[in-house]
């Protein structure tokens, strides 16, 4: 059984915000909505300062609250682990939106740009469909869903990848099958100490962050 | 370990006052036909109860249609019996309307009675609701599906006393009834209170804590005074009656309004552990 999931190595990221901004380009998704987000913490007090760098968004979760109280089904989990929206049955009621402990979803009334007018690459993007629903991040799932027809490697093969692993420039960001205890970030997992965002609600979220080595010392 | 350095939580923006009026009318509604059964009025008292009762939940429900980005898709809300309390709601809320309806037209006690069950299932759903919004602390602990509850049952009760009061219709009938919801709706906020103080920002502590003491003082210290007093002594029963029933019913909107709209933070962000990087 296939589980898609993403690992972002916290100690690699600088801020870039590269995947966001190839995730936007990616998604056509219109000002003020980021399926994929980086945030920017500042951690002690000075001098003992530190930044760390936290990309965010959907994290997929085995037990996605959202899917369970969408009331119009909506909201649903592949067999693969992508939670996914129909937005032809979304009736954009936002109970999704509070449901997430991940502010992970946006819903958008109306259609709006970058700079007022679209520009022509927003006109190719622009989908009505996903007005006034709610979106969130896909895990690029039609290219992931193209790449395995086509017999590649999600994670591996940039055309089966998402967007935003595919441009992080610190490979932060991986992807890959967890169950596959070969896959790039079985691998990562197996030898990185990790921890998964508000673990303690149960939703088992299908990202990763890595902090250390699994030899290493633990950070105060 | 330092658990907690994410981003700040904020207030979340996805429901505002027009969601907020589907549990503020929906609730007091519902509690208004459980008053009005338990009341074991008949004619025209019953049937004004029972519509204004069904109005209130309409009411409520429109409203909240006015949120969703999709209106013309609002049957939809019925696709996930299975695991949404949203369709549940709308499930609920239909059959509600269906036997108040049949009530008031057949001026039948059974039927109100039959509805007024479906209306504590139609505030029990508003409950779970609400605690089904696993990213709001304030919403998500168990503890608030029965201050929802019983704050809907205090409600209607405060409506249906103060309805009696301006008809001068006789309310003896539900004193006991509205006393001991007002209690347990005390108790009920006492418990969430207790409850949700973990894990929920200072900043929506701070307006539930002040709206939970109006909700004490004034929706239920003095409306059970008030009772008390339309209890001893005739002569000015009306008056206390409407006061009491006033103070309920704006006490149990103003907190479902804070909840909502004003306490309603998300929890943010929080990394349980720093990354290490270069030299240990």
């Amino acid at each position: 059984m296939t589980r898609w999931a993403m690992v972002a190595d916290l100690r690699r990221c600088v801020g870039c915000q590269t995947c966001t901004a190839s995730c936007k380009q990616a998604n056509a998704t219109p000002p003020d909505v980021q399926w994929r987000r980086v945030l920017d913490m500042e951690v002690g007090e000075y001098p003992a300062v530190k930044r760390v760098f936290v990309p965010v968004g959907c994290m997929h979760c085995d037990d996605p609250p959202c899917m369970h109280v969408c009331p119009s089904t909506a909201t649903k989990k592949r067999p693969d682990g992508i939670v996914t929206i129909d937005y032809d049955l979304c009736i954009g009621c936002s109970y999704c939106a509070v449901a997430c402990p991940y502010q992970a979803r946006y819903k958008t009334d109306r259609a709006s740009f970058a700079y007022g007018k679209a520009t022509p690459a927003e006109e190719q993007g622009y989908d009505p469909k996903r007005l006034a629903v709610a979106t969130k991040c896909t895990f690029c799932v039609d290219r992931i869903d193209a790449g395995l027809a086509k017999g590649l490697t999600p994670g591996l093969d940039p055309e089966a990848t998402p967007a935003c692993v595919n441009a992080c420039i610190t490979q932060t960001l991986s992807f890959g099958d967890v169950e596959d205890p070969h896959s790039n970030v079985s691998q990562l997992l197996a030898e990185n100490q990790t921890f998964r965002m508000h673990e303690e609600l149960g939703t088992g979220p299908g990202f990763y962050y890595i902090w250390d080595k699994k030899d290493g010392e633990t950070a105060t | 370990m330092n658990d907690n350095f994410g981003p700040k939580p904020w207030h979340q923006t996805n429901w505002d006052f027009r969601a907020a009026f589907n549990f503020i009318f929906g609730g007091a509604g519902a509690g208004l036909l459980v008053a009005a059964a338990i009341s074991g009025g008949t004619g025209n008292a019953l049937r004004i109860e029972i519509l204004l009762g069904l109005a209130l939940i309409g009411a409520g429900l429109v409203s909240v249609w006015f949120e969703i980005g999709r209106p013309l898709r609002a049957m939809n809300v019925g696709f996930n019996p299975f695991t949404s309390w949203m369709t549940r709601e709308s499930y609920v809320a239909g059959l509600v309307f269906v036997l108040g309806l049949a009530a008031a037209w057949f001026d039948s006690q059974p039927l109100a009675l039959a509805a007024a069950l479906g209306a504590l299932a139609f505030a029990y759903c508003q409950g779970r609701i609400l605690q089904g919004a696993k990213g709001i602390p304030a919403w998500r602990v168990p503890a608030l599906i029965w201050l929802i509850f019983t704050t809907a049952l205090a409600e209607g009760a405060g409506l249906f006393v103060a309805l009696a009061a301006l008809l001068d219709a006789p309310a003896r009938g539900v004193l006991a009834y509205i006393s001991l919801a007002l209690i347990a709706r005390a108790l009920a906020w006492s418990i969430y209170r207790g409850s949700v103080a973990k894990g929920t920002v200072r900043a929506a502590l701070v307006r539930l804590e002040r709206a939970g003491k109006i909700l004490v003082q004034f929706g239920t210290i003095a409306p059970l005074a008030l009772v008390l007093v339309a209890w001893l002594a005739p002569e000015v029963a009306r008056i206390a009656l409407l006061l009491a029933g006033l103070a309920v019913i704006a006490t149990g909107w103003q907190f479902k309004f804070v909840l909502i709209t004003r306490a309603a933070y998300n929890q943010g962000f929080a990394l349980p552990h720093l990354p290490v990087r270069g030299t240990r």
